[in-house]
């Protein structure tokens, strides 16, 4: 099973999410931005980073790059989209996910390992997981607060889009502590943690995000 | 033609509060509250058309989920 991932001036993550999806059972599938190709994959991570150094407001510029025209097309026709970190922002930037990603309240930048509490466990990227469960991860972002207007918050979580929080504290100072969010159809799914850098005891605090990339593989042999 | 892109007011500026701090810390009490911006100056050829501007500044230089824009045609 083929799943690209899209590298953007100024990614960095890419080459570890090609690695998850390896450790997985998939094949990785090298995307360019500028291309218009997505070269027949069944799914596509947008990695993290500082595409275009961040200019403008972080993932603005990528939102709006070639390849993600047909990223947008396929993603309203099902096809499943992971967005980490920078990825989660470009996805907010290109609508395809509610919300947007803002400086962090503290104003300093946060890296650490960080306890999440899947919220759903039922979309093409989480199925690996049961609901409630806590999974450590890193984090890692300067601009990470996850807002909207109250309104716009209420009516996600009475949607029950929410589908990461932040447990044991806030790294960013996120509205309602969410770490991430998904779609209606729970196809596509962004959130700021990085599941890609904790797929191996030996580089990772735990092994808990290599559960992403093992679910995307089910959800697409399953469909 | 300039364009101003300010967080819209229910959106917290910790930018701005830094700089609010550092205000009070040099002794300028007075100012109780700064929100941080961005201003862009762009050159159009021709006589502008202010409804693609308009869409230019919704769309790509400002995000409506967290921003006003405010439009201010300009000549000379």
């Amino acid at each position: 099973m083929r799943i690209g991932v899209i590298t953007f001036p100024g990614s960095l993550d890419d080459v570890d999410a090609a690695r998850a999806i390896r450790l997985a059972g998939a094949d990785p599938v090298a995307l360019w931005h500028a291309d218009h190709d997505l070269r027949d994959v069944e799914a596509v991570v947008l990695p993290g980073g500082f595409s275009y150094g961040d200019y403008l407001r972080a993932g603005a510029i990528a939102a709006r790059a070639p390849m993600m025209r047909d990223v947008i097309d396929r993603a309203r026709a099902g096809m499943p989209v992971l967005g980490i970190c920078n990825g989660f922002q470009v996805l907010c930037e290109a609508g395809l996910l509610p919300g947007a990603l803002t400086r962090n309240s503290h104003l300093h930048f946060r890296n650490r390992d960080q306890v999440l509490a899947v919220e759903r466990a039922d979309t093409a990227w989480t199925s690996a997981y049961s609901t409630g469960q806590r999974i450590v991860i890193p984090v890692k972002n300067g601009e990470g607060r996850y807002v909207g207007s109250p309104d716009d918050l209420d009516r996600l979580e009475g949607e029950g889009r929410v589908a990461f929080r932040y447990v044991d504290g806030n790294p960013n100072g996120s509205s309602r502590d969410i770490a991430g969010v998904t779609s209606e159809d729970g196809r596509v799914v962004g959130l700021m943690p990085h599941p890609e850098h904790a797929v191996e005891d030996l580089t990772g605090p735990s092994t808990d995000g290599l559960g992403f990339f093992t679910s995307i593989l089910k959800a697409v042999v399953d469909a | 033609m300039v364009v101003d892109v300010v967080l819209k007011p229910e959106i917290s500026d910790p930018q701005g509060q830094a700089v609010l701090g550092a205000l009070g810390r040099l002794g300028h009490d007075g100012i109780t509250s700064v929100r941080q911006g961005k201003h862009f100056v762009l050159e159009v050829d021709g006589t502008p058309d202010e409804a693609e501007l308009q869409q230019i500044a919704e769309t790509l230089l400002a995000n409506p989920v967290i921003e006003d824009v405010e439009l201010h045609l300009t000549t000379d």
